[in-house]
């Protein structure tokens, strides 16, 4: 066989493998949200109530990004610049999050801050409402995407190696100061990529959220919630024209995402 | 290594062999937050526990019915993951090897079931698939259902398993130099044999890194694979599936038993894969 | 560890201030609830899955009738899913001020936690169930399985389509209906009443955790030749879908009767217990249960249910959950516990 009749062979198959199982269903999406033309798939975004689930997935997205960029950026320092034993316990507990069920991640803040859970009392004697409320949203969005940030600046620290920070240490520099002289220059575009993959799953988190909520409309609805309702309701034009909202923003992210990678791989070479 | 190696012998937890300052803090930041978000509300999982004896939850997650669900999701699982270790080599090789017009598209979209919401593609997969849809009614001609079947699920998992298999696989065979190949096909050895004899292992730590990654997150996963798994008991009901169906039925010793057995087989695959991580990037520090 | 460089200005500083940002953060999030207008009431009624378009309706007509009695507006948001899921997350802290249920045994589990006060039952008119419905099969257009009554959807062949009774209590009805019409004919011979329900569920390919995700199934994704439905859901495809489906009334069907109940202590929590119980007694009013006829369901006030004679059937024989089943909590018990009739039936 010819080389270039295998490359070609070779690129067929991939090429339908994604059209198959990656396009097809996005195509589908699109297809469905505007078979009935412009106006209702206008009308279904324009909602009222699937503008509301908008803002509140964007207000979980944006403090689950601040949360876990801060907590990425601390737990990669820990575990790339220093030695100490049971690091690789440490990095299993911060990857967990990434493998558990996103109904265990919804379950457990139940069993934390729910009616049977141990907290609730506290919370009542303050009226402070967590799951079935907004916070509650805000905590399982932080779960599931917890280690996000972390596990994309730790390969890159250590391929950097320690020993322009140790060289800066012993000048005397602070440590504030190394982080944001000699640190972070190296990893910003590493941490936009964590930051980016971050948005994508906060934005688009559904099995945490749908135990965590109490699916009151307006209140504690967020978009991919939206598009369960309406789909359960037989607007499906409604449904697939919100989730198409929610598709849009996937790709400006894989836009965004391969951006970031170009520049990151500039950086390297 | 550095001067101020301390001589004393290291204890757990203490920082050992460093210069750079931080790591009170920054250990004590990383620790805080992550009992706080993960930890704490792990362990209540094991308080709930506490009433029951280890015999109710021996029976609880050996019952049929749920010991049938594990047997589904893992199933499925293992399927859809092959099928992705097949596919993510293939799509990680013509990534990195080969120049064709719309490489860098398709190199965008391998992360889309990673950027779209899952129960988008849930809705979506189940549309696409079901008997009517444009896939599904194909099928429905050769009398093949896919929707609300272990098929079903199993597709929806190779949606959401592929980026980690294609991008644990990429980097690898991207540094992986180009000269051993060449040498070995000039000594005629075959394209199979050089593949077998040269890239494999080369790629065979990252190949399982993915493998694992993708099949752990095949297991839990929910929201896509929800819509299109027909929840038929022995059937087409998946572990995830069931919690929810123990906790709609106030049954919290049932569904945290079942959640713990997720847990501890989450944590066991992620440590499986941490160490293969950490080993591979031994052997590539040793190499350098 | 050394205190000092644990310390450091900036780096306690920068500490410092990503805490306080995530602290203000939780703060301003934590009181958007408590945020309502002083002018206005917020009402949460968590309901289950076929009645999203009933209280859609009924929602504005309370509103007009509360501006007009009491001069205050309310607003009023609604919860749907699967009746067990609902009741589930209401006893868990979805503070609902009422919940209309699809079973009386779900707004009991809230009596068992202490969320509702004893006697809840008999606190509203005919046992606190403003409109009753039933169980009918809804078949596709022609009947190309000639589905007639419960027999016919036993049958080898035939794709049933309900949900999942553990988190569904129009699944239970469903389940119970098909269990009356096989006792009706054995006499009450429990061993060939479990193969009839056996042979009937051995048929049912989707099953879905609510009986809205069972309808969607059924119509939307054309999965199935029989969907086993609430009345008022089979009417609502009908009417979304015109000329695609038919209703089979079988020849025995039961007497469903959803309930509506106050949540006492969240009520009380939320200084709401006037509103909540207005809110469900105005249900008995002649133009509410229009409101319920015209979507489908039975009024429980026997002359305005003979104003929509031309809609439902009212011949079929109807057994009931208290005379036929000895109530919830024997049906429960019996049925669908861990480990009873239902799991029985998928075991092995």
């Amino acid at each position: 066989m010819q080389a270039k009749t295998v490359e070609r062979t070779l690129i067929a198959i991939g090429v339908a493998f994604i059209a198959l199982m990656l396009i097809l269903p996005l195509v589908t999406i699109l297809v469905y949200a505007l078979r009935q033309g412009w106006e209702p798939f206008m009308d279904a975004i324009t909602n009222d109530y699937a503008i509301k689930a908008l803002n509140l997935t964007l207000l979980a997205t944006a403090i689950t990004l601040i949360v876990n960029t801060g907590f990425g950026l601390f737990a990669a320092w820990t575990i790339t610049k220093f030695r100490f034993r049971g690091k690789q316990v440490l990095t299993t507990l911060i990857d967990i999050p990434f493998s558990i069920s996103p109904i265990i991640a919804g379950l457990v803040f139940i069993m934390v801050f729910g009616r049977i859970g141990w907290a609730y009392p506290f919370l009542d004697a303050w009226d402070i409402k967590i799951v079935f409320a907004v916070p509650g949203i805000v905590l399982a969005t932080i779960f599931v995407t917890f280690p996000f940030v972390s596990r994309e600046l730790i390969p890159l620290m250590q391929a950097q190696g320690n020993e322009e920070e140790e060289a800066a240490a012993l000048m005397g520099a602070r440590w504030f100061h190394i982080f944001r002289k000699v640190t972070f220059p190296h990893i910003k575009w590493g941490l936009m990529y964590g930051v980016i993959l971050c948005t994508a799953r906060a934005l688009g988190e559904f099995g945490a959220v749908s135990v965590v909520s109490g699916h009151l409309r307006g209140k504690t609805n967020t978009l991919p919630l939206h598009v369960e309702i309406l789909f359960n309701e037989f607007r499906l034009t409604a449904a697939f024209s919100v989730a198409s909202i929610l598709v849009i923003i996937a790709i400006v992210i894989l836009i965004l995402r391969n951006i970031v990678e170009y520049k990151l791989k500039q950086e390297e070479s | 290594m550095s001067a101020f190696a301390t001589l004393t012998l290291p204890k757990p937890w203490r920082r050992k062999n460093s210069v750079i300052p931080g790591f009170g803090l920054s250990m004590g930041v990383t620790l805080t937050l992550l009992s706080l978000i993960v930890l704490i509300p792990l362990a209540s999982v094991l308080l709930i526990l506490k009433n029951y004896s280890l015999a109710d939850f021996w029976r609880v997650i050996t019952d049929s019915q749920t010991v049938a669900t594990y047997r589904v999701s893992f199933t499925c699982a293992l399927i859809a993951t092959t099928v992705n270790v097949v596919f993510g080599v293939l799509l990680a090789w013509i990534l990195t090897r080969y120049r064709f017009p719309g490489r860098r598209i398709m190199d965008g979209l391998i992360e889309l079931p990673f950027a779209l919401p899952t129960a988008v593609a849930g809705i979506a997969l189940t549309t696409l698939y079901g008997t009517h849809g444009w896939i599904g009614s194909l099928f429905d001609k050769i009398d093949i259902k896919i929707s609300y079947t272990q098929i079903g699920i199993t597709l929806a998992m190779i949606f959401i398993g592929i980026p980690f298999v294609v991008r644990s696989i990429q980097p690898v065979l991207e540094k992986l130099d180009g000269q051993y190949e060449e040498a070995a096909a000039m000594l005629g050895a075959s394209r199979i044999r050089i593949f077998c004899r040269i890239i494999f292992p080369e790629i065979l730590p990252a190949t399982l890194a993915g493998f694992g990654l993708a099949f752990a997150r095949s297991i839990g996963e929910y929201g896509s694979v929800v819509f299109i798994a027909g929840n038929i008991p022995y059937q087409t009901q998946i572990t995830p599936l069931i919690i929810m169906l123990k906790l709609e039925n106030f049954d919290y010793l049932a569904a945290t038993s079942i959640a713990l057995v997720m847990i501890v087989f989450a944590f066991v695959v992620l440590f499986g894969i941490n160490i293969l991580q950490a080993k591979v990037l031994r052997i590539a520090g040793g190499a350098t | 560890m050394n205190i000092k460089t644990l310390f450091t200005g900036k780096a306690l500083a920068l500490a410092a201030s990503f805490f306080s940002l995530i602290a203000a953060l939780v703060l301003l999030i934590a009181p958007i609830d408590a945020l309502a207008d002083s002018k206005s009431i917020s009402l949460t009624n968590v309901s289950y899955d076929p009645t999203r378009e009933l209280y859609e309706q009924y929602n504005k007509l309370f509103r007009a009738y509360w501006k007009k009695t009491k001069g205050q507006e309310v607003e009023i948001h609604q919860s749907h899913g699967g009746s067990g899921k609902q009741s589930r997350s209401v006893q868990e802290g979805n503070e609902a001020d009422v919940v209309t249920l699809a079973l009386e045994g779900d707004v009991d589990k809230l009596r068992k936690a202490g969320l509702i006060d004893p006697g809840w039952v008999k606190k509203l008119d005919k046992n606190s169930s403003p409109y009753t419905s039933t169980i009918v099969f809804l078949v596709r257009k022609g009947n190309p399985k000639n589905i007639k009554d419960w027999d016919d959807i036993a049958k080898p062949g035939v794709e049933v389509i309900t949900p999942d009774p553990k988190s569904s209590g129009g699944a239970q009805w469903n389940f119970l209906a098909a269990w009356a019409f096989s006792n009706k004919r054995t006499n009450g011979d429990e061993a060939k009443n479990k193969e009839f329900v056996k042979a009937i569920y051995r048929n049912v390919t989707v099953l879905d955790s609510g009986a809205r995700g069972s309808t969607i199934t059924f119509v939307e994704n054309r999965k199935g030749d029989v969907l086993l439905a609430w009345e008022n859901e089979a009417f609502l495809v009908q009417k979304e879908h015109p000329g695609a489906f038919e209703i089979i009334v079988p020849s025995l069907s039961i007497l469903a009767q959803p309930s509506v109940a106050v949540v006492d202590t969240y009520a009380r929590k939320h200084k709401t217990e006037e509103v909540a119980k207005a809110y469900l007694q105005y249900l008995y009013s002649d133009e509410a249960q229009r409101l319920q006829g015209k979507n489908f369901y039975r009024p429980s006030n026997p002359e305005i249910l003979k104003e929509f004679k031309s809609t439902f059937n009212l011949n079929v024989q109807l057994v009931n959950i208290e005379a036929d089943f000895g109530g919830w909590d024997a049906a429960t018990a019996k049925f669908f516990a861990e480990g009873a009739i239902f799991d029985q039936i998928y075991k092995k």
